[in-house]
């Protein structure tokens, strides 16, 4: 079978200035792979390329065995991959339940019948606000959610396009540490009890250690190790590069 | 009193008029971040196509009753069409380049007047209406007009099916987080492309529907009617916007900002014109909004309406 992903020498230069280089990796179905490393590492810029929000300049990513590497980042997420944004991506205005089902709407694609109620997303919306522990707060508007729950909202509106591939960048970042309980242990749940496979960015390494099956390092846009965590966590070359200051 | 009264209801109806501009100039603006120049070309196209069926060009529609009506519909129908091939054909091939895209909608704006000038000649046109409309009738000891209402009408039409469209349907909710974030609603898997000429296929109906009635209002046709027109939607635009009618999200916002402002615009025009000198109340609305953006200037940097 066709590991979920397949990136094969894939790079992004800007200008001049090479930000991801030459990362090759295979991402097995139902796995969760973290990515640590400095600030600046080209992390995000990873989860930029493989998202299609950027175009690579080198090398290919595949999903599901597909060659996605010109694709859209819509025709992307057809395909299962959905991804969150290391800085809140909510619309401040739109209310904790306009955000759900409009995500509903982008999944169900197809059928754009304009007049046709946006309640009609109703019965997905329930299920995934109560999965996600807001119910409560359907009505409000994202600006007036702490930031615990605006990461549940982002991970909400994730889910309702049932991704079989999810990219998590920093789902902890800005989120009070009496939160950070409750949110990992949502994320583990969509990895263990839902089989989805998941990449994320994350810096609390004691975060990582419980949920993460592989620890990928990056460091100048390269990848820089990507093992089980007891043996990145050993390796020398890796604490002298990162973990040795970070832990 | 009366006079009070008949400018009251006359500066509504050209809010009236003002808004049907406006409303769609916003949420252009909003969604798409494209200042339509060509927006008053949209307008005038509706007016003539109204007009020119309304004269008997086209079985079926006429000047009165159930034709009229047939005209206005024809009127709007082609102004929608011409906003839809306007986004196709000028606006989409140049969403990577805003500069050009607004030289392109400026020559549209110029060009449009040019040509109906060209075909139809570039004096007034005496403008058909049923004769019910063209009456007046008594409110408080005035004469009103009866095209008024109309336009009145008409436009609360308008507010209230924006309202719908944005906060019951699937695509007023991509309208409303488009207008807030735009790359996000991408970055969903929503073509937001469709969004963009939905948009101005309905700012388009609302301007063309404004042409056909304006004609009611100023009895006649001519081509620079939707540039000058223009000027004061943008100016309503800008003032809707520092009015931050916030709360209920920026897209429903701005059209009631819009609302709100076409109203004390109109307003402001019809009672300085009068009670100063002929075009004074033209310079008072220019005053108000001077006042306001220096009074509230993030009302334009931050988002238009």
């Amino acid at each position: 079978m066709a590991p979920v992903l397949r990136l094969r020498g894939l790079g992004w230069s800007v200008g001049g200035a090479t930000i991801v280089d030459e990362v090759s990796l295979d991402v097995r179905e139902g796995e969760f792979l973290a990515f640590i490393g400095p600030n600046g590492a080209g992390k995000t810029s990873l989860f930029n390329l493989i998202s299609g929000l950027v175009p690579a300049t080198r090398g290919s990513i595949a999903l599901d065995g597909a060659d996605v590497t010109a694709e859209s980042v819509p025709a992307r997420a057809r395909r299962g991959l959905g991804r969150t944004f290391q800085t809140s991506s909510l619309w401040p205005a739109m209310t904790v339940a306009d955000h759900v089902r409009l995500a509903a709407q982008a999944a169900s694609g197809g059928s754009y019948r304009i007049w046709r109620r946006a309640s009609a997303f109703a019965e997905r919306v329930g299920p995934v606000l109560e999965r996600t522990g807001l119910a409560h707060r359907a009505g409000v508007p994202s600006a007036d959610l702490s930031h615990g729950e605006k990461r549940k909202l982002e991970l909400a509106v994730l889910l309702v396009g049932e991704p079989r591939l999810m990219l998590l960048d920093e789902p902890m970042a800005g989120v009070s540490a009496e939160e950070v309980p409750a949110l990992t242990g949502l994320i583990r749940s969509l990895h263990r009890d839902e089989g989805r496979t998941v990449l994320m960015v994350e810096h609390h390494m004691d975060v990582l250690l419980g949920l993460a099956d592989r620890l990928a390092v990056m460091h100048h846009g390269t990848l820089l190790a990507l093992d089980t965590p007891q043996a990145v966590t050993a390796d020398p070359v890796v604490q002298q590069a990162y973990l040795g200051e970070a832990l | 009193m009366s006079t009070t009264v008949l400018l009251a209801v006359t500066g509504l109806g050209l809010g009236a008029l003002y808004f049907l501009v406006a409303a769609g100039l916003s949420l252009i603006f909003g969604l798409m971040d494209v200042l339509n120049f060509a927006h008053g070309a949209l307008l005038s196209v509706g007016a003539y196509a109204t007009w020119w069926a309304a004269g008997g060009h086209l079985p079926g529609a006429g000047s009165g009753g159930f034709g009229f009506v047939l005209a206005v519909c024809f009127g709007t129908a082609v102004g929608t069409v011409a906003a839809v091939v306007l986004e196709l054909a000028l606006i989409r091939p140049l969403y990577d380049r805003p500069r050009e895209q607004v030289l392109a909608t400026v020559g549209v704006g110029l060009a449009v007047p040019a040509l109906l000038s060209a075909i139809w000649g570039p004096d007034a046109r005496p403008f058909p209406g049923p004769a019910a409309l063209s009456g007046t009738f008594g409110l408080l000891g005035a004469r009103i007009p009866v095209n008024r209402l109309v336009l009145i009408g008409a436009a609360a039409v308008v507010l209230v099916a924006l309202r719908l469209f944005l906060g019951g349907t699937r695509h007023g909710l991509v309208v409303r987080a488009g207008v807030e974030d735009r790359a996000m609603v991408t970055a969903l898997g929503i073509d937001v492309r469709r969004a963009f000429t939905l948009v101005f296929a309905i700012g388009g109906a609302a301007a063309a529907l404004g042409g056909a009635l304006g004609g009611l209002y100023y009895g006649s046709v001519d081509p620079g009617q939707g540039t000058s027109l223009l000027i004061f939607a943008f100016v309503v635009v800008v003032i809707g916007g520092t009015f931050g009618a916030g709360g209920s999200g920026a897209a429903t916002g701005s059209v009631a900002g819009a609302a709100l402002a076409a109203v004390v615009v109109g307003l402001v025009q019809q009672f300085a014109n009068y009670y100063t000198a002929s075009g004074l109340g033209d310079l008072a609305v220019v005053v108000l909004l001077a006042v306001l953006l220096l009074l509230k200037p993030g009302g334009v940097t931050g988002r238009l309406a």
